[in-house]
C-alpha cells in the first residue's frame, strides 16, 4: 500500500495529528450527530417508559416494551404483514417481469426494439404522483376485466411490477454477457427458456442484487399508491399506517416511534446486507449519465 | 474507448458481436408481454384516462360532461394552485441546491480510504434508505414547537429559538426544506465521492508544485472534474421535486394556512378529498407535460454533450 499523502483527497487532509486533523474529527462528530441523532431518538423513544414530544432523548431511559405492546393493540403487526406481503410479492413480480423483458431487449434482435425501449423510458416519466387520480379509478375498476383491486394487496403489487429503471439496468447488464457463451450453449442444445434460466440469470447475479435493493427501497417507500389503493385504513402499509398512530389521541409519540422503528428495521437489514451493491448501483448510474 | 470509423462492410459484423442472437421471431414478444401488459394497464391507460378526465366535468352516476379546457382554466386561475406552484418551485430549488452543497461539503470532509471514514459514510447514508414517511413522522416529533422540543433544545444551547417550525406559517416551508436537504445530501455525497475518485491525483501534485492553494485546487481542478456528475444530479432533482408529495403530506399536510401547499398536495385534496376529478386531472396533466418536456430536454442535452465530446 502506498503512503497516504495530502494528494489523496481533494481538500488535502493531512494524516498526521495536527490542527487540520483535530478540526476534521470535530466536523465528523458534528456530521455524525446531525445524521444519526434522529435515528437514535426513534430507538430511544420506542423503548422509553414515558415519551411525550417534549421529552425526546438519545438513549432510552427506564426502558420498556410498553410502546410496542400498545402499537400491537393498535394493529401494527397487521400493517407490518401488509407491508411484507406487498414488498415480497411486488419485488418478486417486478424482478420476474424485468428479467424476461431485459432478456428479450438485450439478447434478441427483433423489429420494434426501439419502440419498446421508448415505451419503457416513457413509463419512467409516469410515476404514481403524475397519474394518481386516474390510477385510483383504474384500481377501482380494471379496464377490460372490471375487477376492483381496492382494498387488496394486489392494488399495490401489480402497479409496482413494472419499473422502467429495473428493466433498463438489467438490459444494460445483459448486453455485456459474451455471445460465445450463448452460442456454445446453443450447440449443446440448450433451449430458449433454459438459456435464460441456466446461462444468463446466474451470470446476472450482480445486477439482480442491485435491482433487488433498489426495488425493495422503491416499494417500501411507496406512500401515495397504498393510500389510494386502500379501501379503509386496515389495508394500509406500515409506513402509511404511521399517520393513523400519529392522529390517534389515545397513544403518545412513544407508540408512533415504536411503529417507526418496526418500519425502519427491514430497510436497515437490506441496507446493511447489500450496501456494496447499493453504492455500486448509485455511482454507476450517476457516472454513466 | 477508441472511435475508429467503421467501414460499411465491418458494421454488420460489429452488430452481431454485440450479443444479439436471433431465435424464433415471436420469442421476444412473449418475453415482453408481461411488462407491456403492466405498462398498458397501470401506466398508459391511466395516462389516457387522465387526459380524458381533464376535459370533462367528472360526475359519478350522473355521467361526465364535456367542458373542454375549462378545467385547465380553473387550475391556472386558481390562487391556491398558483401559490402551490410557487411553493413547489421554492422547495425544489432550495432542496436541490441545499442538498448539492451539503453533499459536496460532506464528500470533501469524508473523502478517504481509512476504515473509520468508511464506517462514518455508511452511518450517515441511512436517511437515504429510510422510507420518506418514517423520516417525516420522526421530524415532526423532532420539530416540536416548544423550547423543550428536540431541535429547539439544541437551538437553545446557542441562545436561539424556540422556533415554531412546522406550526409557524413563516417557517414551515423552510423546515420542510431542511428535512429534504437532510435526506438527499448523503445520496449526493456518494455520487460526488465517485466523481472525486475519478479525478487524476497527479493533477493535485502538479498543482502543488506550482504553488496552488487549496481553494484554487477546489476551484480549478475539483469542480470542473465534477461537472458531469453535478449536472445529472441537478436535472434529476429538479424533475423529481416537481412531484414532491410524501414529505409535505406527512410533515404538514400543506398547512399551516396553506403555507406549504405544493402542486401534488393540492391535487390530492382536490382529487381524493373533494372528489373534483376533472380539475385534479387537469392539474396532473400539466405536471405530466412539464415532467415529460424537462426529461426529454435533459436527455437531448446530455446526448448532445456526449456526441460533442
Amino acid at each position: 500500500m502506498s503512503m497516504s499523502s495530502q494528494f489523496d483527497t481533494a481538500l488535502g487532509w493531512s494524516p498526521r495529528l495536527g490542527v487540520g486533523k483535530v478540526l476534521r474529527i470535530l466536523l465528523c462528530a458534528v456530521v455524525l450527530f446531525v445524521f444519526a441523532a434522529p435515528f437514535l431518538t426513534i430507538f430511544a423513544g420506542a423503548f422509553n417508559k414515558t415519551t411525550d414530544s417534549t421529552q425526546v432523548t438519545l438513549y432510552p431511559q427506564d426502558p420498556t416494551l410498553l410502546g410496542f405492546q400498545i402499537a400491537g393493540e393498535k394493529g401494527i403487526w397487521g400493517y407490518f404483514l401488509n407491508s411484507l406481503v406487498i414488498v415480497g410479492g411486488g419485488l418478486l413480480l417486478q424482478l420476474t417481469v424485468s428479467v424476461l423483458a431485459a432478456y428479450a431487449l438485450a439478447r434478441r434482435k427483433f423489429r420494434g426494439h426501439t419502440v419498446v425501449m421508448l415505451l419503457f423510458l416513457l413509463t419512467m416519466m409516469l410515476p404514481e404522483e403524475v397519474i394518481a387520480v386516474p390510477l385510483s379509478q383504474v384500481l377501482a375498476e380494471l379496464p377490460f376485466l372490471g375487477i376492483s383491486l381496492k382494498g387488496s394487496v394486489f392494488g399495490v403489487i401489480l402497479p409496482v411490477a413494472l419499473w422502467g429503471f429495473t428493466i433498463l439496468i438489467m438490459t444494460e447488464f445483459m448486453k455485456e454477457i459474451p455471445r460465445e457463451i450463448e452460442e456454445a450453449a446453443r450447440l449443446d442444445g440448450v433451449g430458449e427458456l433454459r438459456m435464460l434460466w441456466v446461462i444468463v440469470l446466474p451470470l446476472s447475479k450482480p445486477v439482480l442484487g442491485v435491482a433487488t435493493i433498489f426495488g425493495f427501497m422503491m416499494i417500501w417507500d411507496q406512500y401515495l399508491l397504498p393510500l389510494i389503493a386502500a379501501d379503509d385504513p386496515s389495508d394500509y402499509t406500515l409506513t402509511v399506517a404511521l399517520s393513523v398512530l400519529r392522529s390517534d389521541g389515545t397513544v403518545g409519540p412513544g407508540v408512533l416511534l415504536a411503529g417507526a422503528l418496526i418500519a425502519l428495521v427491514p430497510s436497515l437489514v437490506v441496507y446493511l446486507l447489500m450496501q456494496r451493491s447499493l453504492i455500486r448501483g448509485i455511482t454507476a448510474g450517476a457516472t454513466k449519465g | 474507448m477508441t472511435t475508429v470509423p467503421l467501414t460499411r462492410r465491418a458494421r454488420p459484423l460489429v452488430a452481431a458481436r454485440r450479443g444479439m442472437l436471433s431465435g424464433p421471431g415471436w420469442l421476444p414478444w412473449v418475453l415482453l408481454l408481461p411488462a407491456l401488459l403492466f405498462a398498458l394497464m397501470f401506466k398508459f391507460i391511466p395516462m389516457v384516462e387522465g387526459l380524458r378526465m381533464s376535459l370533462f366535468k367528472v360526475q359519478p352516476f350522473l355521467g361526465d360532461q364535456w367542458v373542454g379546457l375549462e378545467n385547465y382554466r380553473t387550475v391556472l386561475t386558481d390562487s391556491r394552485f398558483r401559490s402551490a406552484l410557487g411553493h413547489t418551485l421554492l422547495l425544489g430549488i432550495g432542496q436541490t441546491v441545499g442538498a448539492l452543497v451539503l453533499g459536496f461539503l460532506l464528500a470533501l470532509l469524508l473523502e478517504g480510504q481509512t476504515r473509520s471514514l468508511w464506517v462514518l459514510r455508511t452511518a450517515i447514508f441511512l436517511p437515504v434508505v429510510t422510507a420518506v414517511a418514517v423520516i417525516g413522522e420522526v421530524w415532526r416529533i423532532l420539530y416540536f414547537p416548544t423550547e423543550t422540543g428536540f431541535v429547539n433544545s439544541i437551538a437553545g444551547w446557542f441562545g436561539l429559538g424556540p422556533f415554531g417550525f412546522l406550526n409557524d406559517p413563516d417557517q414551515a416551508l423552510v423546515s420542510v426544506m431542511v428535512v429534504g436537504v437532510w435526506t438527499a445530501a448523503p445520496y449526493n455525497m456518494v455520487i460526488i465521492l465517485a466523481g472525486l475518485a475519478g479525478i487524476d491525483r497527479t493533477l493535485y501534485e502538479a498543482a502543488a508544485v506550482d504553488g496552488v492553494s487549496r481553494w484554487q485546487r477546489i476551484r480549478y481542478i475539483v469542480l470542473p472534474g465534477l461537472r458531469p456528475a453535478i449536472s445529472v444530479l441537478l436535472t434529476l432533482a429538479a424533475i423529481r421535486s416537481l412531484r414532491i408529495f410524501t414529505e409535505v403530506f406527512v410533515l404538514t399536510g400543506g398547512g399551516p394556512a396553506g403555507s406549504t401547499e405544493v402542486w401534488m398536495t393540492r391535487v390530492f385534496s382536490l382529487g381524493f378529498q373533494r372528489n373534483d376529478l376533472g380539475v385534479a386531472s387537469a392539474a396532473s396533466t400539466l405536471l405530466l407535460l412539464v415532467t415529460v418536456v424537462l426529461t426529454l430536454g435533459m436527455r437531448l442535452l446530455t446526448r448532445q454533450k456526449e456526441s460533442g465530446s
